[in-house]
């Protein structure tokens, strides 16, 4: 990995009521990415939704019995990438089974991994004996 | 969540008075919609006009809402959405799912 421009580290407790704050880190980091010729407040708004969508996840899937449970999030930017890494201790989930929504039927789940993917450029989930990692690129 | 509910032109007016719906919010959403699908059948207005962002969940809770409201052969409508909200209901297909209106006024008229 190149040097990072910017490279944010945060960890939470697995409470939904931090989305806000990790959502707003994307966001103001949207405008921080000088190199980037898109669209800047659609690259805000996405990169909130993406994080939030990846935090409540992480939450979602972590043990919810254990109190002292965390979501810890790395945002690092380089001068053409961003790369996001939400790790979790959950029992983890299989990214590849997840299906596309049907758009004909649509259901009230199963929307949060499909903006990820949909938005970003590449998205990994990775399980290990010490945690899980959703890596997520967007190329700049 | 921040809402406020009034009864207009023979609609239910849920105006949702927060900038951003989210997991942290939107179960709360789903419960005061299913709850006004249950207690009458007017149309429900739900106005959009102060959110800023929404997430998968907040749609779904909206979803929720108008698959209850159609079973119970009422109605969901949503209005006022600002444009990086509509996005979302667009890259999700959802806006061929609701009948969605620029203002609260044009919702009033479609119903009469």
């Amino acid at each position: 990995m190149s040097p990072a421009i910017i490279q944010v580290d945060v960890i939470i407790p697995t409470q939904t009521r931090y989305l806000d704050l990790i959502g707003s880190i994307g966001e103001h980091i949207a405008k921080e990415v000088d190199s980037y010729a898109g669209d800047r407040e659609a690259l805000a708004y996405h990169l909130n939704l993406v994080l939030t969508e990846a935090t409540a996840n992480a939450i979602k899937h972590a043990h919810d019995k254990e109190a002292k449970d965390t979501v810890r999030i790395c945002i690092h930017i380089e001068e053409k990438q961003l790369t996001i890494k939400v790790y979790d201790h959950g029992q983890g989930f299989d990214l590849e089974a997840v299906a596309k929504p049907d758009f004909d039927h649509p259901k009230e789940n199963g929307m949060g991994l499909f903006f990820i993917k949909t938005l970003m450029d590449s998205v990994t989930y990775t399980q290990q004996a010490d945690g899980n990692v959703l890596e997520i690129i967007k190329y700049l | 969540m921040n809402f406020k509910l009034e009864k207009l032109n023979d609609c239910q007016v849920l105006t949702i008075q927060e900038e951003r719906i989210d997991a942290h919010n939107s179960a709360a959403l789903k419960t005061e919609l299913l709850q006004l699908v249950e207690q009458g059948d007017e149309p429900i207005i739900v106005q959009l006009e102060q959110v800023r962002f929404i997430d998968s969940s907040g749609l779904g809770a909206l979803l929720s809402g108008h698959k209850q409201a159609l079973v119970k052969s009422g109605k969901l409508l949503l209005v006022n959405i600002q444009q990086p909200v509509l996005s979302m209901f667009e890259i999700t297909r959802l806006n061929r799912v609701f009948e969605i209106y620029g203002t609260i006024n044009e919702a009033f008229a479609a119903q009469s």
